[in-house]
């Protein structure tokens, strides 16, 4: 389980996260939507202790991130999985050793490695790509390799931050497809930071809307589409008033 | 009407803009002080940089040399024309050999070298770092459960430091051998009189006074290049910034390392 308790984060002086509270239970899609700015990223990089709180903590397994030395950090960061905006993909290396990397990490051999790089790649449909950079892909491409990096691990969570932003309808789609079907069947926790509403009702268990700082609203899907409040409402029907 | 003369309002921004800026430096120390200790701390994982450490030492050392070797050749011809130029008629010729070998150990091949190293090494150093910090490559490999400092710092620091020592004794070498060659192409001096001239006033300290010079520019090159590159914001303009900050910040640390090695070992 994963817990955001009262986390409060400021950048050079501009407050951003401002008391943000949430929780995500085991196996379910918490997906976090939220106006652009409004700090969807910087929660989701404390789950992985890539950003320390100001004040309050989020809470993985019983263990406080913020409080975890080198060595704990380590071993907290081999459960989960962390999908980038931009894929965040190593350009000096190919596609089959970007997905090698995180699991030489591991106590694993060789073979086992390549099992479970090609395994990977062809849940993302992606098989045969081993050998090719990420300069020669194209952006649906690189956010699936992406995608594939993270499952290869088998984590516990898997954290997607706005997986499909910048992207085609179509591809977006299959981004959305390839989610549920890594959630099927992998049981992986997921959370998933979007402004990107289809994609939203499309994976999420739960919708949880990030407003100044802290969660405004949080719901199953058919409750948010139902939601009287008038901040949500605007944000989930994209009107501009 | 004239308003009276006040110091302090006339002094006020200045006075402040020298305390920010000396805030800002002790705060920039400091900093690199806490990525050394990190760095210390990396040096741990010896399973993750022993394996990346070669093609680092291919990198920073074997790739570099032609542009060290071509600097030292030139070096090596000017400084013979010039000795026997401030020579003529004083002091024996063979002191030519001895000018060329003096200089190019001590002074010329460490520092020549270092300075173009600092170009070619830390800008690229700070912009690969750079290209991967604004887009979330170093995240990445944190996420994946790698220290960037094992990982990226270790390898690179401890390639510059072993690396620059070799390239400069490739570069010392040459340059004698190119003053020699002069020596005897346009100067009618003798190969025995160009080796009586280069032993001279030689004793071993030359040799590892210049090595060890450079294998601390090796490491303050290679480490302001990961310091800066590492702490790039901001897209390709500030991957731009970091680049020729790491050339302007190793180039001065290598001019203060130079001093500061004459003081303590000569």
């Amino acid at each position: 389980m994963i817990e955001f308790q009262d986390l409060y984060k400021a950048f050079d002086g501009t407050q951003v996260l401002q008391g943000l509270s949430l929780e995500i239970k085991d196996t379910e899609t918490v997906v976090i939507i939220g106006y652009s700015g409004t700090g969807k990223s910087v929660a989701l990089k404390h789950i992985v202790g890539l950003l320390h709180p100001d004040a309050g903590d989020v809470i993985v397994d019983g263990r406080a991130v913020g409080t975890l030395d080198r060595d704990e950090l380590t071993e907290l960061r081999q459960g989960i999985g962390y999908v980038f905006q931009f894929a965040a993909l190593f350009d000096s290396l190919t596609v089959a050793e970007n997905l090698a990397l995180g699991l030489r990490r591991r106590d694993l051999g060789d073979e086992e490695i390549e099992e479970r790089v090609h395994e990977a790649l062809a849940l993302v449909d992606l098989s045969g790509t081993d050998d090719r950079m990420p300069a020669e892909l194209s952006g649906g491409m690189r956010k699936r390799v992406g995608i594939a990096r993270a499952i290869a691990l088998r984590p516990r969570y898997i954290l997607y931050d706005e997986p499909t932003t910048g992207l085609d309808p179509v591809t977006a789609a299959v981004i959305y497809r390839l989610m549920v079907r890594t959630r099927e069947h992998l049981g992986v926790t997921g959370v998933v930071v979007t402004h990107d509403m289809r994609s939203a009702y499309t994976v999420g268990d739960r919708i949880a809307m990030l407003y100044e700082g802290r969660i405004r609203q949080v719901g199953t899907v058919a409750a948010i589409q139902e939601t009287e409040d008038p901040v949500v409402r605007q944000f989930i029907e994209g009107r501009a008033e | 009407m004239l308003r009276p003369f006040c110091f302090w309002s006339s002094f006020a921004p200045v006075i402040q803009s020298i305390g920010r800026r000396s805030i800002s430096v002790i705060q920039s120390v400091g900093r690199v002080g806490y990525f050394v200790a990190d760095m210390a701390r990396g040096t741990r994982d010896i399973g993750i940089w022993a394996r990346l450490l070669a093609g680092q030492m291919r990198r920073i050392g074997v790739d570099s040399l032609p542009v060290a070797l071509f600097i030292a050749a030139f070096t090596g011809v000017v400084l013979a024309l010039q000795a026997s130029y401030t020579f003529t008629g004083a002091v024996p010729l063979y002191f030519v050999g001895t000018l060329v070998g003096k200089t190019m150990m001590l002074e010329l091949g460490p520092v020549l070298t270092g300075l173009a190293l600092a170009g070619r090494v830390g800008a690229s150093m700070a912009a690969e770092l750079g290209t991967m910090k604004v887009t979330e490559q170093v995240d990445a490999l944190e996420t994946l459960a790698y220290d960037p400092q094992s990982y990226l710092v270790v390898p690179r620091v401890l390639a510059g430091t072993l690396m620059f020592p070799v390239i400069v004794a490739f570069a010392i070498a040459t340059g004698i051998i190119t003053g020699w060659l002069t020596s005897l192409a346009l100067l009618n001096l003798s190969t025995p009189d160009f080796i009586k001239g280069l032993k001279l006033f030689y004793q071993l300290k030359d040799i590892w006074f210049g090595l060890l010079k450079s294998a601390s520019f090796g490491f303050t090159i290679t480490l302001v290049g990961c310091v800066v590159g590492l702490s790039t914001r901001g897209g390709a303009e500030g991957v731009g910034r970091s680049t020729t900050r790491t050339v302007v910040y190793s180039a001065i640390l290598i001019l203060v390392l130079d001093a500061f090695w004459a003081v303590v070992l000569l």
